[in-house]
């Protein structure tokens, strides 16, 4: 009886340590017509919390732990992540998807659990004001949408007047975010816009791409994802479309979207907000202590392609906001309120970025309390399909924040009227 | 031996012709009605609420819309999804324009409001039949889910076209948006679930039951004795529509929260709901709330052994739950062809006799 009880106290010693750990949920998806895209970013997110553990024992040593929850994409699955990992002390939720972050986004700060939509969800999220424990910075779509007009100023001498762009979205929250940005900026521009929809899952898009081949746009953007980029592009080839005319935004802007298509997709552009490749030491130390280890998620084929890259950002900088926690509370295994207060006070810097091993990976900036968005800088990727990678061919810069900043703030400012809130940060 | 109706004697017309006449059925019913009511809101937590039971109660809602329709009155529809998003949407437009009304009344109107819609839609099954009505529906479903995507003023011109359900309160108690307790979520689902279930079990064994069975079984012989096409189907298509629509208000402004027509209330939906009344059985009320089960808490159980016991990695999980619950579907109706209900039945009938079988 008594060696049953030391037994069971020792036991229960064991257990405890392992109870300290900072939980990461991944609500993620592998299947569906969306994997394509859900793989690398899940795939990222997990190797970069096994490289901490791996390399670092954790996070101020405390260790991390990845909560996978496959939504499918779905909505409905989503919820039901959310309900079954939010209980297990989840620190911050990435959800990949805009139908799950609309649906979140009440829940979360109901519950007081930050949420990260890094170029995706809903933009105006960036005011803080409104959206207490909401995070898309360092990028959002309409900084996305700036960016690629931007682009074609710069093609352009500055002057675009009474160019025909097209832009091919996907029918869903998703693809109508940036839509009244592009038309803020058609005006400011004069350029004509015109809107093409494609309805989910984007298989289908013969007419819309027949109706580009008869209306001979000057250039086409893309808001597309999950199988849609890759038979956009394909369709976009078969009509001979000048691929260097064709631009799409950072989740059109993958290896699986561009290679299906094989030499057509070749001179395809895509606007990024972080670095694309391979070539930075951070993914040395990723070789020796996670994938020789073997212990990298998922197949491990995927390393240093543009979405597993924007997971694996993610991740650094849901880590950087853990230790900025750990510094405010002092306190190393840390709940999810002080995980929402190291994120507010999240500042990136080059001379951080270049101690990860990510030297000019992303922006350097600083997030406040008004501010969730960051400064939404970005620059603009070929596609080479000769050597098959991705190149930077412009610089990181801003956007255009005079047109998206009064959107930003209308459409925050119908949100807190719609739930009748208060703004903070006064 | 536990299940028999000796000595239990109706003595009265009204006895004899309840919902349930066998005593030990009527018990079992009323102990159901006790647990649901009385027990489980006082231990359910936001997990068994969020993810279970709501998504639960609110399918077998549109499970037993449908199956008035397709169950009772043999019209095939395939515009399920759509018809939801009807209620859904005004349910939104209803809670936004007229804040100050009990979001009960909202939810009745948006049952109303899809009533109508699905009657103007069922117009055509007076002119043609089967599988031809199916294609009509369908084009109902594009057409309707068309329509909420296109036109901005049912979003209220948000910029993702997303919906959101502001906080509601009845009697005190939220019971949308995010602060919602996880009973009060569950209560009010189950309130409109056992309006549905009492309406539509004593509607379908009225004279207006009979009259779409009679339709469903030949409609040229049921307008020979009598029975009206017009006003049978269209009752069916009207009433199927309240109950579709109360739920797809439901869905929205209690399940979910925040709703994007195409991705909640597409195709998928419609065949799902299909699959559940055709799995739990057609014309069938019990049937409505066994698929509703079957094709909501199977997946949900699969995923929690698979990976919370099992510690499966989630992909292949995900695609062992497609294949399990699709064979599961196919053994079930290989083994019954009419459905859970039928299964359930033929156990009643063998339990009336065991163990002293023929």
């Amino acid at each position: 009886m008594k060696r049953l009880a030391t037994v069971t106290v020792a036991a229960v010693m064991a257990a405890a340590p392992v109870m300290a750990d900072l939980v990461f949920p991944s609500l993620s998806y592998r299947t569906g017509a969306y994997a394509a895209g859900g793989i690398p970013f899940a795939d990222g997110y997990a190797d970069y919390m096994t490289l901490l553990n791996e390399r670092d024992g954790g996070i101020g040593g405390v260790m991390t732990r990845i909560l996978e929850c496959e939504t499918g994409y779905n909505t409905e699955k989503g919820v039901e992540c959310y309900e079954a990992t939010k209980g297990e002390g989840s620190l911050v939720y990435q959800p990949l998807s805009t139908g799950i972050t609309y649906q979140l986004i009440p829940k979360v700060t109901a519950d007081n659990i930050p949420m990260h939509t890094m170029g995706y969800g809903r933009t105006s999220a960036a005011n803080g004001k409104v959206f207490s424990n909401v995070f898309n910075y360092p990028a959002n779509y309409w900084n996305g949408a700036s960016l690629v007009v931007n682009h074609l100023l710069d093609l352009n001498g500055g002057d675009i007047k009474g160019k025909k762009v097209h832009l091919v979205y996907h029918n869903s929250g998703y693809g109508k975010e940036p839509i009244r940005t592009f038309e803020e900026l058609a005006k400011k521009h004069g350029f004509e816009l015109t809107l093409l929809a494609v309805d989910h899952p984007g298989q289908e898009q013969k007419s819309q791409w027949l109706q580009i081949r008869r209306e001979r746009p000057d250039y086409v953007t893309m808001w597309g994802w999950g199988v849609m980029n890759a038979v956009a592009i394909q369709e976009a080839a078969n009509i001979k479309f000048p691929m260097e005319n064709f631009i799409g935004v950072w989740w059109s802007g993958s290896e699986n979207a561009v290679l299906p298509a094989g030499d057509g997709a070749h001179g395809y552009k895509a606007i990024t907000f972080h670095n694309v490749g391979s070539d930075f030491p951070v993914f040395g130390d990723l070789a020796k202590y996670v994938v020789d280890a073997g212990k990298a998620a998922g197949a491990g084929d995927q390393i240093g392609t543009a979405i597993y890259n924007r997971g694996f950002y993610a991740a650094m900088l849901a880590a950087e906001a853990v230790k900025n926690a750990q510094k405010i509370h002092g306190v190393a295994d840390i709940t999810p309120a002080m995980m929402r207060d190291g994120m507010e006070a999240l500042e990136i810097t080059e001379a951080v970025m270049t101690d990860l091993g990510m030297p000019n990976f992303g922006p350097s900036f600083k997030v406040t309390c008004e501010n969730h968005g960051g400064p939404g800088t970005g620059a603009v990727a070929q596609w080479d399909a000769t050597n098959k990678k991705w190149s930077l061919i412009s610089d990181f810069s801003g956007s255009d924040m005079s047109v998206i900043q009064p959107l930003i703030d209308a459409d925050s400012a119908a949100y807190a009227a719609e739930n009748s809130m208060e703004t903070r940060c006064n | 031996m536990f299940y028999r109706e000796s000595g239990d004697f109706s003595e009265t017309y009204p006895a004899d012709s309840q919902t349930f006449p066998i005593k030990f059925d009527r018990y079992r019913y009323y102990a159901v009605l006790v647990v649901a009511f009385l027990i489980i809101p006082f231990i359910v937590n936001d997990y068994w609420a969020n993810a279970i039971l709501v998504p639960f109660l609110i399918y077998a809602i549109a499970a037993i819309g449908l199956n008035i329709l397709v169950g009772y009155c043999g019209q095939v529809s395939l515009g399920t999804g759509g018809f939801m998003a009807v209620g859904a949407y005004a349910c939104y437009k209803l809670m936004t324009a007229f804040p100050d009304v009990s979001i009960m009344f909202h939810i009745f109107i948006s049952g109303g409001i899809t009533a109508a819609v699905v009657t103007l839609f069922g117009l055509p099954s007076l002119r043609i039949k089967g599988f031809y009505l199916a294609v009509a529906t369908l084009a109902a479903q594009f057409f309707l889910v068309w329509l909420f995507n296109r036109v901005a003023w049912f979003y209220n011109y948000s910029a993702s076209g997303q919906i959101n359900a502001p906080d509601r309160a009845v009697f005190g108690h939220l019971v949308t948006g995010p602060n919602t307790d996880a009973w009060a979520k569950y209560m009010i689902c189950l309130v409109f679930l056992t309006f549905a279930g009492i309406v539509a079990r004593n509607l379908t064994r009225g004279s207006l039951g009979r009259k779409w069975s009679a339709i469903r079984d030949m409609d040229i012989a049921a307008e020979i004795i009598g029975v009206n096409p017009l006003s049978a189907k269209l009752s069916a298509f009207a009433i199927s529509g309240f109950f579709i629509g109360i739920s797809g208000a439901l869905f929205f402004s209690v399940y979910l929260g925040a709703v994007e027509v195409g991705e909640a209330f597409g195709i998928q939906k419609s065949f799902l709901v299909l699959f559940m009344i055709i799995i739990g059985g057609l014309g069938s009320v019990f049937g409505s709330f066994a698929g509703a089960a079957f094709m909501v808490l199977l997946p949900v159980l699969l995923k929690n052994v698979l990976v919370g016991g099992l510690g499966w990695d989630t992909a292949l999980a995900a695609h062992l739950e497609f294949i399990i619950v699709g064979a599961l579907i196919i053994v079930f109706l290989i083994a019954e062809p009419h459905g859970l209900a039928q299964l359930w039945r033929v156990a009643k009938e063998k339990l009336r006799l065991w163990p002293f079988p023929h």
